[in-house]
C-alpha cells in the first residue's frame, strides 16, 4: 500500500494546506509507510474487537435542553476583519 | 422502444424543535438579527467544546421508533470536512459510521389504495450550518451565523420510489410524522423541513441502477415534483439521443422549472470523515428508549385506522384527516358535537372549511369557524332546520364573525319552510304562473320537473324543505 504524490498534492488542496513538490515527495514516502504498517496491523484478527472510536473509555454527557447564552455579537465582530448590518463580510462566493 | 422507468431517493433535512442549540446554549429561535444567537461554540472560536443536548438526542430516538428502526445503543459523532463561509469550523458535525438511527420503513398509500414501502436507511443527527447572503452586497457575501448549530436529523431512504409522486406522498407522510410528534415545527418556508433528491432512470424490469443526480435544497412539495419530474425527463432525452449520465450535482430553477448543473468540483464529495474527538460516543440505554417509547403519540397511520372502525370513514378520507394532527382534533371535536354522519362532517372539514382556510391563508387552529361551532352548523343541517345549501350561506357568515349557527338562523330568518300547506301554496303559485311548462310535463317531457323545483326553492328564497317539494310537485302534476 502506497500514497502517490498526487494524492498527497489533492489532501493538501482539500485541507487547505500549502505543501511544495519537495515537502509532498517527502509525505507521499512517510504516509505510505504509515499505511504499511497499518496494512501489517490488518492481518490480526479482530473480530471479536469493537472498534474505538475514542480513546476514553467514558461515555458522553448530555446537557439539559435551555439557552443560557446571550447575546455577544459586539465583542465577536471586533476581531472579524469586516461587518455590516451584524453580517461577517467574506470574498465573495458564488456557487 | 425502451420503458423507462425512475429510481428515486430522498435524503430530508428536519430542524429539530429544541430550545438550545444542538452543541451550545445559544437559542435556535427563527428570525432573530444576524449574528446574535451565535456563541463562541457556533462560531468555532479556539478552546471551545461542544456538549451534546439532550432533547436532540431524544427526538431523534423518538423518530425512529416511529419509522420502526432500530436505535443505535451505541452512536458516533464524526466530523465531516469541507470548506464554506458558513460553516466557520471547517468541518460539520455529523455521524457516519454509527447513526442513531438505522433501518426503518414507512408505508405510503398510492392512488389506487396500494400500500407501499419505503425503506430508510438512516437517520443521524448533525448540526446545520450558517446562512449566506450573496446579493445584499456587491464584491462581498454576507454570513448570518445564527443558523450554526441548530440541530437536524438527516433522513435517508433507500432508492424505493419510482416517481415523483411516490416521492411526494413519501416526503408528506415524513413530514406529518415529525410534526405529530412534536419533533419540528415542519416549516418550509424557514427551511426547517428541506429535500435533496436523488433521480436516475433504468430500463423498465431491470434490477441495476443507472447513474444518478442529485437536485439539492429543495424547500417545497411542489419544487420537489416538479424537480423531480423534470429531472426524469431530461435523462430520458439524454439517454435516447445516445448521449450519458454524468453523476452529479443540480439546482433547480423555481423560475423555469429546470433543474441546471452546478459547476462541479473535484473535490466534491471528498468530505474525509473521521470521528470527533471532542465528543464521546453516545449511549442509549434500552431503558430511555421504552421511556420514550411509551410517550409516543398516537400516530398518522394509526389514527387513520382508528377513523376508519370508530367513524365508519373510508381509508381515503381518514388519511386524509389524521395527515396532521391539528386537522385530525378539528374532525374528532366536530364529530363528538354533532349527530351529523361522521361522512358529513369528513365532507365540511374538506370542503367548505379547507376551501375558506385556503383563500384566507390561514391554519386550521386559526379558524374563525371552531370545531364547537361547525358542530352546532350540522346539527342544523342534521334536524332539517336548514338545508344543506341555507347551510353554506351560514358558514360563511359565521366566517365573518356574525356569530354561531343559531344566532344568525334566527336572525335572519333562514329557518327551513317544512310546513306542508305553506309549501302547497307555493307550489300552486308555480303551477299556475307557468301553464304552458306544465303542459309539456303532462305531454311526456319529464325534464320539466327540474325547472319546476328550481321556480319553488327561488320563491322560497331557498328555504323550502327541498324533499317535500319534490313529493308535493310530484302528486300535483300528475
Amino acid at each position: 500500500m502506497s500514497i502517490s504524490l498526487e494524492e498527497v498534492l489533492n489532501i493538501s488542496h482539500l485541507a487547505r494546506l500549502h505543501v511544495d513538490e519537495e515537502q509532498a515527495r517527502q509525505y507521499a514516502a512517510d504516509l505510505s509507510k504509515i499505511l504499511a504498517w497499518v496494512q501489517q496491523m490488518n492481518q490480526v484478527d479482530t473480530r471479536e474487537v469493537v472498534p474505538m472510536a475514542h480513546p476514553l473509555d467514558v461515555v458522553q454527557r448530555l446537557r439539559e435542553d435551555k439557552v443560557t447564552e446571550t447575546d455577544q455579537r459586539e465583542k465577536f465582530q471586533t476581531i472579524a476583519p469586516r461587518t455590516d448590518k451584524g453580517l461577517y463580510l467574506v470574498p465573495k462566493v458564488i456557487e | 422502444m425502451i420503458r423507462w422507468e425512475a429510481v428515486i431517493g430522498l435524503e430530508i433535512h428536519v430542524q429539530l424543535a429544541t430550545q438550545s442549540k444542538i452543541f451550545s446554549a445559544a437559542s435556535t429561535a427563527f428570525g432573530a438579527e444576524p449574528n446574535t444567537q451565535a456563541c463562541a461554540v457556533d462560531l468555532g472560536l479556539p478552546g471551545v467544546l461542544p456538549v451534546l443536548n439532550l432533547e436532540a438526542v431524544r427526538m431523534a430516538v423518538m423518530f425512529g421508533l416511529a419509522i420502526d428502526a432500530t436505535i443505535a445503543q451505541h452512536s458516533v459523532f464524526a466530523r465531516k470536512n469541507y470548506f464554506y463561509p458558513d460553516l466557520p469550523k471547517g468541518y460539520q458535525i455529523s455521524q457516519y459510521e454509527l447513526p442513531i438511527v438505522e433501518h426503518g420503513r414507512l408505508e405510503i398509500t398510492l392512488d389506487d389504495g396500494v400500500q407501499k414501502v419505503i425503506g430508510i436507511t438512516r437517520a443521524h443527527l448533525e448540526e446545520d450550518a450558517g446562512k449566506s447572503l450573496h446579493e445584499e452586497f456587491d464584491e462581498f457575501t454576507g454570513v448570518d451565523l445564527n443558523r450554526a448549530g441548530t440541530p437536524l436529523i438527516e433522513v435517508v431512504s433507500e432508492p424505493d420510489m419510482r416517481s415523483a409522486k411516490e416521492a411526494i406522498l413519501y416526503m408528506k407522510k415524513i413530514h406529518s410524522i415529525v410534526r405529530y410528534l412534536g419533533i419540528s415545527d415542519g416549516n418550509m418556508q424557514e427551511g426547517s423541513f428541506r429535500c435533496d433528491a436523488n433521480v436516475s432512470i433504468r430500463p423498465a424490469g431491470d434490477a441495476g441502477y443507472g447513474t444518478r443526480t442529485e437536485i439539492k435544497n429543495l424547500n417545497s412539495f411542489r419544487f420537489v415534483e416538479r424537480a423531480i419530474d423534470f429531472e426524469i425527463g431530461r435523462q430520458t432525452a439524454v439517454l435516447e439521443d445516445g448521449g450519458e449520465i454524468a453523476q452529479e450535482t443540480r439546482l433547480y430553477d423555481d423560475v423555469t422549472g429546470e433543474t441546471r448543473s452546478m459547476r462541479s468540483k473535484e473535490e466534491a464529495n471528498d468530505y474525509r470523515y473521521f470521528p470527533d474527538p471532542d465528543l464521546l460516543p453516545v449511549v442509549i440505554p434500552q431503558d430511555m428508549v421504552e421511556a420514550i417509547r411509551g410517550q409516543l403519540p398516537e400516530l398518522p397511520s394509526e389514527k387513520a385506522t382508528r377513523f376508519c372502525t370508530q367513524y365508519g370513514l373510508d381509508a381515503h378520507d381518514a388519511e386524509t384527516l389524521a395527515t396532521s394532527r391539528e386537522l385530525a382534533e378539528y374532525f374528532e371535536h366536530t364529530a363528538r358535537h354533532t349527530d351529523a354522519k361522521a361522512k358529513l362532517v369528513v365532507n365540511w372539514i374538506t370542503g367548505e372549511l379547507s376551501a375558506a382556510l385556503n383563500q384566507d391563508h390561514i391554519e386550521i387552529t386559526e379558524s374563525p369557524v371552531s370545531s364547537t361551532m361547525l358542530a352546532g352548523l350540522l346539527n342544523r343541517i342534521e334536524d332539517g332546520t336548514i338545508s344543506g345549501k341555507i347551510a353554506k350561506d351560514v358558514f360563511r357568515s359565521m366566517w365573518t364573525g356574525e356569530g354561531d349557527a343559531d344566532t344568525i338562523i334566527e336572525s335572519r330568518g333562514l329557518r327551513q319552510i317544512t310546513d306542508d300547506s305553506e309549501i302547497e301554496r307555493l307550489v300552486d303559485q308555480v303551477l299556475q304562473d307557468n301553464p304552458e311548462q306544465v303542459e309539456q310535463f303532462r305531454s311526456g317531457k319529464d325534464k320539466v320537473f327540474g325547472f319546476f323545483v328550481g321556480r319553488v326553492m327561488k320563491l322560497s328564497q331557498g328555504k323550502a324543505n327541498p324533499k317535500q317539494v319534490n313529493g308535493l310537485l310530484r302528486k300535483k302534476l300528475k
